[in-house]
């Protein structure tokens, strides 16, 4: 006998919703009921990729996240730990997710060695926060990651989302000295220290960069700070095609200045800063949009030294052929930077559906690139390309509807993607893209021989699979 | 650097007295096919040529049964199936110039020495990468690439002929690490081989990985998870301008005064070395760099980038410098007196070996706001013990390396020098800093872990380990205290009689 379908749905819900609630109950006995919260709304502010947990718990000290994932433990649940949520859909969807353990409650600043350039901080503490407060301090943390004025340090370091200071200060592992978490058995470990230099055991920190929260729940993280410069500059140079702008920012590589930031962008990337500053009336510089192959470069040191690399740029950028070169003003460089840090966050959001593809190859050519964009125009799409620092490009893909018949030319992007990068002898990550396509790519690794050795680290960590299994591609 | 001086077999701490010793000897059918897989030049098993390869740097000492030279990956994989099947612990080893007996067979077994395989097997001049074999020696890679005005940026005071798969086992440092970063940040990928003879690699030409960071795991893990054949390295741009310092103060604590000012009012120089005034005279003794002999302590410092930066920040540790009471700032007029200069610096271990039997050189690393206090510290520390204590350390980074005079000859001497360093290490670690900078665990100080770690760290770092080396087949017996790790050496040596090979 068939039983009514609405019947059938009300009754699946009801279970749902008494799952939700027992498990909210299970979890205030645990660690106490004024940290959890099981309210259908606001957990569907967790969701990722259509998922979402039964439970979410705020705990507000390291103490209380071991009890978490001792709780999930002993409950054979799985959790996920989240920041701000802003870059939650890095990272394929988990295959299961009970619980979101929010640590945007801890939030301290826990040790500051102004004389050691030294930091530890709550996983919690926004960056924007921590800006402010090393800036009173005439120093700063070189993690320019987008969506900065809500990302966590946790949520930074977890996400291995780069930095656009990348090309002089290096990536999260080269100024992350320590970090604390707790481990898959529940219990709270750290790695490293609060010194700049130390080879004391394992650097199991460096693991935690990029591991999606599926080693474990950080807690605390430690970070060699930086003295903040004296002065900044920022050059804008223009060129008619993507081969001269990146022979000259070779150019400008070989000569061995110092640049916080360099990046080669697309005349459509361009073209969408222009738009969204003017829409936010932020100063644009005016050569944006023009149709031009961008170079931005930015610089800071003292007033010697930012006018000496400002007049060797201009100078090698005439020298290349620019159709335009110009240092730009203080309030140009500062809005064009932010929006470049932030191209990310705004490229995925730019079309109602498409992707956002991240490669990291030996050597970024101009064939490569045309590979990328021929690629787009095959299927009649529109694309933007950004090259950041000397390896990263970030390739984006837009669709104008979200139906159907839109996706599966964005999944023929993703396709051709890999096998591109595999070619190059590079790697290409997906960070942005309509659940069906993210799906097909959940298994796809374009790595080698080391899938096997990551799968050891993730059952040396989480012996019992509780950190948001399947989150890191390949299905660990 | 400095090696305490065999007068009669160092013996006060065998390590039987900390681990059981090999009950067997080498299983002649192992020595038959390690030859016919090598060919009979490619293994030691004589007792007299063992002898060389149970000391490094370090104060420790552990003989090897038997040596081998792989040539080849294939041949260090096969080398590892071979040991495996007779169940025999392996070791791998580059130079010998590890200061925490890394690369000593503490175990026993077959130490694997990388001495052959030392060949500069790729250099990408335009993407500033170069990839080498593990028996390369430091200073050969910026050799290879300096006439494009690139180098290897680690610098350890033996990079003459320290090898590159020791620096990368150990994560190993050195002067110009201070703005540089240690070895782990120059290193893009790697090839291993695993404890079961798998050949892997991990990380890529570009830099970039996608999942876990393995090379942040493997480099600095001491030999204890795999044995890197192949090291991908970035090649750092030589600095358009450099300026060296040699700034002379009366008294130490001015001289720790100003490399607390000098960090703390934002100046990063590629370097900042300190030497106390008595290890200075010794220094000059042999060196003849020109060194004051009658101050306190001198700091060496050099600052590199474009002329414009360098200009001004040579200017501002100058006045820094006088603000601490510095008698007189030297500024190096040329290249040959900058070399001098370093040539002090990284001759200094050296020069001690005229003036005491032996030196023990210690590696700790202190917050470089704490400086003034940790050197009151260690002075303290000496004193109680009855030891000169010399001081030739990395300011600029906080990594101390005090250095302890002692006559290996006597017992007591030995072991209140041990007695003394636990006490220097200890108190680094109370200051807020850690057991090692650049040195490495190894088996100096593995019994120290727990001063800086949980029963729950270990439990972690041991799941790792074993995830890598179930059978602590490689290294046994380094970084985990002997309660909480290998120390007990799991591997089972089996009798000739029971192999079957």
């Amino acid at each position: 006998m068939w039983g009514d379908p609405n019947q059938e749905e009300i009754g699946r819900e009801c279970k749902a919703m008494n799952a939700t609630a027992n498990l909210a109950s299970r979890l205030a006995e645990a660690i106490g009921a004024k940290r959890i919260v099981a309210a259908e709304e606001e957990r569907a502010a967790y969701a990722i990729d259509g998922l979402t947990p039964g439970a979410i718990v705020l705990p507000a000290s390291a103490e209380e996240t071991a009890e978490v994932v001792r709780f999930a433990v002993a409950e054979k649940l799985t959790l996920l730990a989240v920041g701000s949520r802003s870059k939650c859909e890095l990272g394929m969807a988990p295959s299961r997710y009970d619980i979101a353990v929010d640590m945007t409650g801890m939030r301290e600043i826990v040790h500051f060695d102004a004389g050691d350039l030294t930091l530890s901080v709550d996983a919690g503490m926004p960056l924007r926060e921590l800006e402010i407060y090393l800036k009173q301090k005439a120093q700063f943390l070189p993690l320019a990651v987008p969506c900065f004025e809500s990302t966590t340090a946790g949520g930074a370091i977890a996400s291995g989302i780069d930095s656009a200071l990348r090309l002089q200060y290096g990536s999260a592992r080269d100024f992350l000295i320590g970090a604390e978490f707790v481990d898959g058995t529940g219990q709270l470990c750290k790695s490293g220290g609060r010194v700049v230099k130390n080879v004391t055991g394992y650097d199991l920190h460096k693991l935690l960069i990029g591991s999606l929260g599926t080693l474990g729940v950080i807690t605390r993280v430690n970070f060699r700070t930086f003295p903040l410069p004296a002065t900044f500059g920022g050059h804008l140079a223009g060129f008619r095609n993507c081969q001269c702008a990146l022979e000259y920012r070779m150019a400008v590589e070989r000569a061995g200045l110092p640049l916080a930031n360099l990046e080669v962008f697309s005349p459509s990337v361009g073209e969408m800063i222009r738009a969204i500053l003017q829409k936010s009336e932020g100063d644009v510089p005016t050569e944006l949009g023009r149709g031009e192959w961008c170079v931005y470069s930015s610089f800071e040191g003292n007033e010697a030294v930012v006018r000496r690399i400002a007049g060797d740029l201009e100078r090698i950028a005439r020298g290349r052929g620019a159709v335009h070169s110009r240092i730009l003003e203080s309030s140009e460089d500062e809005a064009l930077g932010g929006m470049l840090r932030e191209s990310f966050e705004w490229l995925r959001w730019a079309s109602p559906a498409n992707v956002v593809c991240r490669l990291a190859l030996p050597v970024v050519r101009a064939d490569v690139v045309a590979q990328l964009l021929q690629l787009a125009e095959s299927v009649r799409l529109r694309a933007a390309l950004l090259v950041r620092a000397a390896s990263i490009v970030y390739f984006a893909v837009f669709a104008e509807s979200e139906d159907q018949a839109a996706l599966a030319p964005l999944a023929k992007i993703v396709a051709g993607i890999m096998p591109l990068a595999l070619a190059e002898k590079g790697l290409s990550t997906l960070l942005h893209a309509p659940p069906e396509i993210k799906e097909k790519a959940a298994g796809v690794r374009t790595d080698g021989t080391d899938l096997a050795l990551q799968q050891r680290v993730k059952q040396a960590f989480d012996p019992s699979g509780v950190f948001a299994p399947g989150r890191v591609a390949g299905g660990i | 650097m400095a090696r305490r001086l065999p007068l009669q077999p160092c013996s006060l701490r065998i390590y039987s007295e900390m681990v059981s010793p090999p009950t067997a000897t080498i299983n002649p059918s192992l020595i038959r096919e390690m030859k016919s897989l090598l060919g009979a030049a490619n293994v030691l098993e004589k007792h007299e040529d063992l002898l060389l390869y149970e000391f490094d740097g370090s104060v420790e000492k552990a003989r090897p049964d038997l040596v081998v030279f792989p040539h080849t990956t294939k041949d260090v994989s096969q080398i590892v199936k071979l040991a495996a099947r007779y169940e025999v612990p392996v070791v791998g080893r580059g130079a010998g110039t590890g200061l925490s007996g890394g690369a000593l067979a503490r175990g026993g077994g077959v130490m694997i020495v990388f001495a052959r395989m030392n060949k500069i097997l790729e250099i990408d001049l335009e993407n500033r990468r170069a990839v080498v074999q593990p028996g390369v020696v430091n200073l050969d890679i910026t050799r290879a690439v300096e006439h494009a005005g690139l180098y290897f940026a680690p610098d350890p005071s033996s990079a003459k002929s320290c090898t590159i798969g020791g620096n990368v086992a150990e994560n190993a440092g050195g002067p110009h690490t201070l703005a540089y970063g240690v070895t782990t940040n120059h290193v893009a990928a790697l090839e291993m081989v695993l404890p079961d003879g798998d050949i892997v690699r991990i990380g890529s030409n570009h830099g970039d990985v996608a999942g876990y960071d393995l090379c942040g795991l493997f480099v600095g893990s001491e030999g204890t998870l795999a044995l890197i054949t192949e090291i991908t390295v970035k090649l750092a741009r030589k600095p358009e301008a450099v300026k060296t310092l040699l700034a002379i103060f009366e008294t130490i604590e001015d001289a720790s005064e100003a490399v607390v000012e000098i960090t703390a009012s934002g100046i990063t120089p590629a370097a900042c070395e300190m030497l106390d005034g008595w290890t200075l005279c010794v220094v000059e003794d042999y060196i003849h760099a020109g060194f004051p002999r009658d101050s306190g302590a001198v700091l060496l410092i050099e600052v590199e980038g474009l002329n414009e930066a360098v200009e001004g920040q040579a200017t501002a540790i100058e006045a820094v410098c006088g603000r601490c009471r510095a008698r007189e700032v030297r500024l190096a007029r040329d290249d040959r007196e900058r070399d001098l200069l370093w040539k002090g610096r990284k001759n200094a271990f050296g020069a001690l070996g005229r003036v005491a039997p032996s030196n023990y050189v210690l590696d700790g690393v202190i917050p470089r706001s704490k400086l003034p206090q940790a050197l009151e510290r260690i002075k303290e520390i000496g004193k109680k013990y009855g030891f000169h204590v010399g001081n030739i350390f990395h300011a600029g980074d906080g990594n101390l390396h005090p250095i302890v005079l002692y006559d290996p000859r006597d017992k007591k001497q030995f072991e209140n020098a041990i007695a003394a360093s636990h006490e220097i290490i200890r108190s680094c670690v109370e200051l807020g800093g850690a057991l090692t900078g650049e040195h490495g665990v190894g088996m100096e100080k593995n019994e120290l872990m727990a001063l800086q770690f949980s029963d729950a760290d270990f439990a972690l770092m041991r799941r790792v380990h074993d995830a890598m080396n179930p059978d602590c087949s490689l290294n046994p017996g380094k970084i985990f205290p002997s309660s909480k790790g290998c120390g007990e050496i799991r591997i089972k040596k089996k009798s000739v009689a029971s192999v079957k090979p």
